[in-house]
């Protein structure tokens, strides 16, 4: 489907932010963010609705202005800049095609507004098109289109513009299952064709976690946390992070419930620290975390136990063809797959987490 | 029970065939009939004459005044109430303070009856102490009775039907800016489309079903609304303002020749039916529907 498609002639930019806010009439959108994407990067913008994620993208875009703070793509203060002067293509969540234009007019329409060349027009369009398999649709108009086919609509609109920035607000939403898996794959490839960078926003952490070479958490107008995709399931750095990323997400136990457990605890922790624990991280075991099994799912090749521990809840995933359980047992897991978060911020606990010389594995001992 | 269940639908559609039949189809094709017989008068009755009362038409110097004028008004009113019903929804779409105010003041004309509307433009047209002259005044020109010359009166009264409709065919146009998806502005924006390219190449594409609605319900009363003619000018000054549908009242019910108003009826439907369809066919292949 993508053979021909060349790199850009202009490098990508970085785009940075530096205490961005958007304050509304009755709301604060985003207070303060300070991040920056970098060149030739896809960055996701992930977090859940309503936590400012769409208004970053917006005010990157310049479809919106920010209260306060400074906005530089490639090092050029974007303030007051319309969108057409920051250099950039957007593929919208409706996709925001023109109904009354046919395929080939609505990837043509920012060319054709622009007055680029007709013959250039003709052979961007052939290019594109073969790119995006979208040879055979090009005399049809949106509605005459599958929801999938739209989309690359959408996306041959932003990729014909040949800016080197492409942002993408939660573009695959309105798609089924398994488009949406097609999809991530062929985003993330012609974002390494090109070389562009890409800002993408979304909800779903399993676009951040498959596409993204960066994944900026954000809650509730701020950022919680930016990290490659490893970084942030190996080490959330906040409860919010540890219980938003993972599929099942990380359990978080309070720590009195550990009680029992044989782990050597760091003196001076408060009972209220919150212990996280991912359940592809936990194994039955003869001694450990005394547990009692609550229900189990069937996933087809894994099983979802929901065990009590003490007054908390938590996952344990297990093979769909290990033993069956007893209604008690104990829980074991292996060094540094413990997690331990402060109760009142919920600010990752660093100073105790990483192991300490000798009984700092933070694992049941006997 | 197939049977029963016929009979059921029959019963329910009763009472609007009833209704239907008496009060449209009947008089229709009554009209039709009529328009081949003469007016019965006193003693004598109605004796079928064919298509006399349709050769007279030719010949009638009153019936080709009044077709010019349904003309000159159609062209008149049509265009401007549809642009100026553009225009006022394009400027009161928006949100801004006193947005409320503006859109009633530009939909009350929608409310006022007719009659009520003329009463209002007599005032506004009459000579010496209306509001026309009295502004004419301030710039030092002379006094003119704009609806009783026959050189002004037929664009004095169309200027009111203009007034009357734009309003409503706003409401209609405002519907279908709202209807227009934000973010295909957006798109555009970041495409460095300016304002007058993207109204020119979507939002009026957008629109055009609703254009071609307006202009339909625009055509129909250019034939049909001339209740203010009778509050304004009665036709005249010397049939200035004679309108088809006004020439088959006067016909009709002054002068109670009913078997020349039915001929002159059929041939208003005759003229309403081909411009109608008209519209539709030449406009169908443009309009793009959602």
């Amino acid at each position: 489907m993508m053979q021909t498609s060349a790199p850009l002639a202009r490098p990508a930019p970085a785009i940075d932010c530096a205490g961005v806010s958007r304050r509304f009439d009755r709301a604060v959108a985003l207070q303060s963010i300070d991040v920056e994407l970098p060149a030739g990067a896809f960055s996701v913008l992930l977090g859940p609705s309503g936590c400012g994620k769409s208004t970053l993208l917006r005010l990157i875009a310049g479809l919106d202005a920010p209260t306060t703070g400074q906005i530089r793509i490639g090092g050029r203060d974007m303030a007051g800049l319309p969108p057409v002067a920051r250099d950039l293509s957007m593929v919208f969540q409706s996709y925001a095609l023109f109904p009354h234009l046919t395929v080939a007019q609505n990837i043509l329409f920012g060319l054709s507004v622009r007055r680029v060349a007709r013959a250039e027009q003709a052979a961007r369009l052939d290019r594109v098109a073969r790119m995006m398999g979208l040879e055979t649709l090009l005399a049809r108009k949106p509605a005459e289109l599958s929801g999938g086919q739209q989309q690359r609509v959408a996306l041959a609109r932003a990729v014909i513009s040949e800016r080197p920035i492409c942002l993408m607000d939660e573009p695959l939403s309105n798609l089924d299952a398994r488009l949406r898996a097609e999809m991530r794959v062929e985003l993330r490839a012609i974002q390494q064709r090109l070389g562009l960078t890409v800002v993408y926003v979304t909800h779903d952490q399993v676009e951040a976690m498959t596409m993204a070479d960066r994944i900026v958490v954000m809650n509730a107008g701020r950022i919680e946390q930016t990290g490659t995709p490893r970084e942030i399931y190996a080490t959330p750095a906040s409860a919010f992070v540890a219980r938003f990323i993972g599929t099942p997400p990380m359990s978080l136990i309070a720590l009195a419930d550990l009680a029992g457990a044989g782990v050597d605890l760091p003196p001076g922790l408060s009972p209220d620290t919150l212990v996280g624990l991912r359940p592809e991280d936990l194994a039955p075991a003869a001694r450990g975390l005394p547990v009692q099994r609550l229900a189990e799912e069937y996933l087809g090749a894994d099983r979802l136990v929901t065990l009590r521990a003490g007054a908390s809840t938590l996952l344990l995933r297990l093979a769909a063809g290990a033993p069956n359980l007893p209604d008690r047992f104990h829980l074991t897991w292996p060094p540094g797959a413990l997690h331990l978060f402060d109760a009142a911020t919920g600010r990752r606990l660093d100073a105790v987490s990483p192991a300490r010389p000798g009984a700092g594995t933070l694992v049941p001992t006997p | 029970m197939p049977k029963r269940e016929w009979i059921h639908a029959w019963l329910l559609l009763l009472p609007a065939f009833v209704f239907l039949i008496a009060f449209t189809h009947l008089p229709a094709v009554q009209t039709l009939i009529d328009s081949f017989w003469s007016t019965p008068k006193g003693r004598r009755p109605a004796v079928f004459v064919g298509g006399d009362n349709y050769a007279r038409m030719l010949a009638d110097p009153i019936l080709a005044k009044a077709l010019w004028n349904s003309a000159v008004y159609a062209a008149l009113t049509i265009p401007a109430s549809v642009v100026l019903a553009l225009a006022m929804a394009l400027l009161v779409q928006a949100r801004f303070a006193g947005v409320a105010l503006m859109r009633m003041a530009f939909f009350t004309p929608t409310v006022l009856p007719l009659i009520a509307v003329a009463n209002i433009w007599l005032f506004f047209y009459a000579p010496g102490f209306g509001l026309i002259d009295q502004i004419r005044g301030l710039f030092g020109l002379p006094s003119v009775n704009l609806a009783g010359q026959p050189e002004t009166a037929l664009y004095a009264v169309a200027a009111v039907t203009v007034w009357k409709e734009a309003g409503f065919f706003m409401v209609f146009y405002l519907a279908a800016l709202q209807a227009v998806p934000p973010a295909l502005r957006e798109a555009a924006a970041i495409e460095g489309c300016g304002r007058w390219t993207f109204f020119r190449r979507v939002t009026l594409p957008l629109i055009m079903p609703t254009t071609l609605f307006v202009t339909v319900n625009a055509t129909i009363n250019a034939f049909r609304l001339v209740d203010h003619v009778f509050v304004m000018t009665r036709g005249g000054p010397d049939n200035a303002t004679m309108l088809l549908l006004y020439y088959v009242f006067e016909n009709g019910f002054r002068y109670w020749d009913t078997a020349y108003a039915a001929a002159l009826t059929i041939l208003l439907v005759a003229i309403l039916t081909v411009v109608g369809l008209g519209q539709f066919f030449a406009a169908d292949r443009r309009v793009h529907y959602r």
